[in-house]
């Protein structure tokens, strides 16, 4: 039976509980910035974090990044040589990636890979009462847990943004130039000359870093925030991939109509 | 995970990220050749600038000697004003000519300088005098058509 | 004589998103003694342990603990005053990246100076009493279900608390393990000079080694005494528990509508 009254409440009852979610995710980012000192202070702790998040995502954004740079290289060559200008091969990719395919793919692969995890450990550690213990032994988890957790991601991304960017140029310059045969020199002559550091490169490492702090904040709230069932836990991995995926993308496009507008 | 192994692996992890920046800095980007830090600043007018961009190229007899910082349109004379930055290295005399050329027939507008002959040099917040606008292809086209006209009925 | 009791709680009350769980709860716990809640599950017990812990702020009434409101404290001074309780949860809440090793040594770590070697100590003494001693290098998930609440009842007396709070300490256990946690309460207990605090629903262990009963139902005490006079006790509730009655004043069947009343009403309105 179709009852609009009720689809009314429904999609009003959805938009007070994001609302809800939003205020409570940004006392949430208040918190752990409070508590932000002890994680740097006991460094051990956020170490293991970049372990666990940076280093262990090491092998997954070399090889995509590599992947991602051999088709740019290709369809790129693809393209240019309709216009008799495969020597701009090299700008292209680097542009490419430097400026969006790096930090925003990285951005996505880190979601799946060291934000789910994260949401897992942490929506684990709440449904078998370990938050709980640790608050009880005067120990605060949104200190010795959660904030680690999110400063080894915030540290871990931009890194591994850059590492992608710098694997995909390579995989770039592995299929145009020794694959196809580019002119080396106009490969690196016209990146360098077409790629601004400033502009470029410090623009995307604000991304990747704008990304991870996203990312890591996601993960670890909806991680914190998960009903303390299985189904919770795996309901909030979910979400957690999802919202990153969405934050990455929205915040790519305002990011991007902020720092490359109109003037190259 | 013994805590020394745990270190390493992280120093190793952010060793490598940060031999990715330099890489892009250094072999993608540009800071290394045209960073420059030493520099004074011209203008120029143009009647037309064509599709000059803030940060294209200032070059001399082909070698990059500075970059545009900035374009603005001056109300009083409707001219653009082009501000750019040149390498404090290289010097050019007070009658030196700003010309906006095209890279290849399709490619990105820079400004050339011709250098003349005079003794004295430019100073920085100089106002180069002679300049020769961007070459636009609609106009050269049609003064092209106009001049065969003509030609056509001169020969009648 | 306040100085003998060490938590006294007046008239608490809380209700959760609108349901009340606790309807005016008095007890006095003395120092030295093991006290047990018992009651039937969901019957509040849980939470008036976390309001006890601070760990909820209950709706109305007050809990002392020695001089202080806990209900009252800033997250800091609570903080402080947790430092002197130890609390074993229901399925022990072992942290599950760290050793046997590390979970005992984690309070230590967090909040003494001690060096690693004094803590080494420290920890090794505390496996021995709880007999795991050998078990230090394990990781929680290599632990059984017993093992695991030795560990976690290892990890909650680290710092030597005046006050030990179980949740449950006996939830899912086999009798062996069940006998060798109840005996380790006591024993705790006696050796720390400490007050325990114990929920469950486990009579007949209870009975052996506490020294005082509360029973709660609906949010209210409905009797108390000393093990003997629980098993001597002729109140409905308290037999009923006591001897597992399938029915009495605790129903079998959650509050319904007749079934009659049920079927009728038809499928819309369910």
């Amino acid at each position: 039976m179709f009852n609009p009254l009720s689809l009314i409440r429904k999609l009003g009852h959805a938009t007070v509980d994001r609302i809800w979610r939003l205020g409570f995710a940004t006392r949430f980012l208040f918190a752990i910035l409070k508590y932000s000192a002890t994680s740097f202070r006991r460094l051990p702790l956020t170490l293991r974090e970049i372990y666990f998040s940076g280093v262990l995502s090491l092998l997954i954004i070399v090889v995509s990044g590599l992947f991602v740079g051999m088709v740019l290289g290709l369809q790129g060559y693809e393209t240019l040589q309709r216009y008799g200008s495969t020597e701009a091969l090299g700008i292209l990719v680097a542009l490419s990636l430097t400026r969006e395919l790096g930090p925003v793919v990285a951005g996505l692969l880190f979601a799946s890979r060291a934000g789910s995890s994260v949401t897992a450990e942490i929506g684990l550690m709440k449904s078998t009462e370990q938050l709980k213990a640790m608050d009880m032994m005067a120990v605060d988890p949104i200190a010795r847990v959660v904030a680690p957790r999110f400063w080894g991601g915030v540290i871990s991304m931009p890194l591994l943004a850059a590492l992608f960017s710098a694997m995909g140029v390579m995989g770039g310059w592995l299929v145009g130039v020794v694959f196809i045969g580019v002119d080396e020199g106009a490969f690196w002559a016209q990146m360098q000359a077409g790629v601004d550091f400033r502009y470029d490169i410090v623009n995307g490492v604000i991304k990747s870093f704008v990304f991870g702090v996203a990312v890591s904040l996601i993960a670890v709230f909806e991680g914190y925030d998960s009903a303390p069932t299985a189904e919770g836990v795996s309901r909030a991995i979910t979400r957690t991939v999802v919202t990153s995926a969405l934050a990455i993308l929205a915040l790519d496009f305002v990011l991007t109509s902020f720092m490359f507008r109109g003037t190259s | 995970m013994n805590r020394t192994v745990l270190d390493l692996w992280v120093g190793i992890f952010v060793a490598i990220g940060i031999a990715a920046v330099m890489f892009l800095a250094l072999k993608v980007g540009n800071l290394s050749s045209a960073h420059l830090s030493n520099t004074y600043v011209l203008q120029a007018k143009f009647d037309n600038i064509g599709g000059l961009k803030v940060r294209g190229p200032v070059k001399s007899a082909g070698v990059v000697v500075g970059r545009i910082s900035d374009i603005t349109f001056d109300p009083a004379t409707y001219e653009a004003v082009v501000t750019m930055n040149v390498d404090g290295r290289y010097q050019f005399p007070k009658d030196t000519f700003a010309a906006i050329y095209t890279a290849g027939l399709l490619g990105e507008q820079f400004i050339g300088f011709e250098v003349g002959g005079e003794e004295k040099m430019l100073k920085s917040g100089d106002v180069i005098k002679k300049t020769q606008s961007a070459v636009v292809l609609e106009k050269l086209i049609s003064q092209f058509l106009f001049n065969k006209a003509a030609d056509g009925q001169d020969t009648k | 004589m306040p100085d003998d009791i060490l938590v006294d709680i007046e008239d608490l009350r809380f209700s959760y998103g609108g349901r009340p769980v606790l309807e005016g709860i008095s007890m006095k716990i003395p120092r030295g003694k093991v006290v047990a809640i018992m009651g039937g599950s969901g019957c509040g017990k849980t939470t008036l342990l976390r309001c006890i812990g601070g760990q909820l702020r209950p709706n109305g009434g007050r809990v002392r603990l020695e001089k202080h409101q806990v209900c009252e404290m800033s997250h800091k001074d609570l903080y402080r005053l947790r430092r002197k309780m130890g609390m074993l949860f229901q399925f022990g809440a072992l942290f599950t990246d760290m050793s046997v090793f590390d979970n005992v040594a984690f309070p230590m770590r967090e909040h003494t100076d001690m060096s690693e070697e004094m803590i080494r100590d420290l920890v090794l003494m505390k496996l021995e009493a709880v007999g795991l001693r050998g078990a230090h290098k394990l990781m929680p998930g290599e632990l059984s279900g017993g093992m695991a609440r030795r560990v976690a009842l290892a990890r909650a007396v680290a710092l030597d608390p005046m006050l030990m709070m179980y949740d449950e300490p006996f939830a899912g256990l086999d009798p062996i393990a069940l006998g060798v946690i109840g005996q380790l309460i006591r024993k705790l207990n006696d050796a720390l000079g400490a007050t325990s605090i114990m929920v469950t629903h486990d009579v007949q262990e209870s009975l052996q080694i506490v020294d005082y009963i509360y029973f709660i139902s609906a949010g209210r005490i409905v009797a108390e005494g000393t093990p003997d006079e629980i098993r001597a006790s002729k109140d409905p509730f308290v037999h009923q528990f006591i001897h597992a009655e399938v029915d009495g004043p605790v129903h079998f069947d959650y509050p319904a509508p007749s079934v009659q009343q049920e079927f009728l009403r038809g499928v819309n309105h369910v």
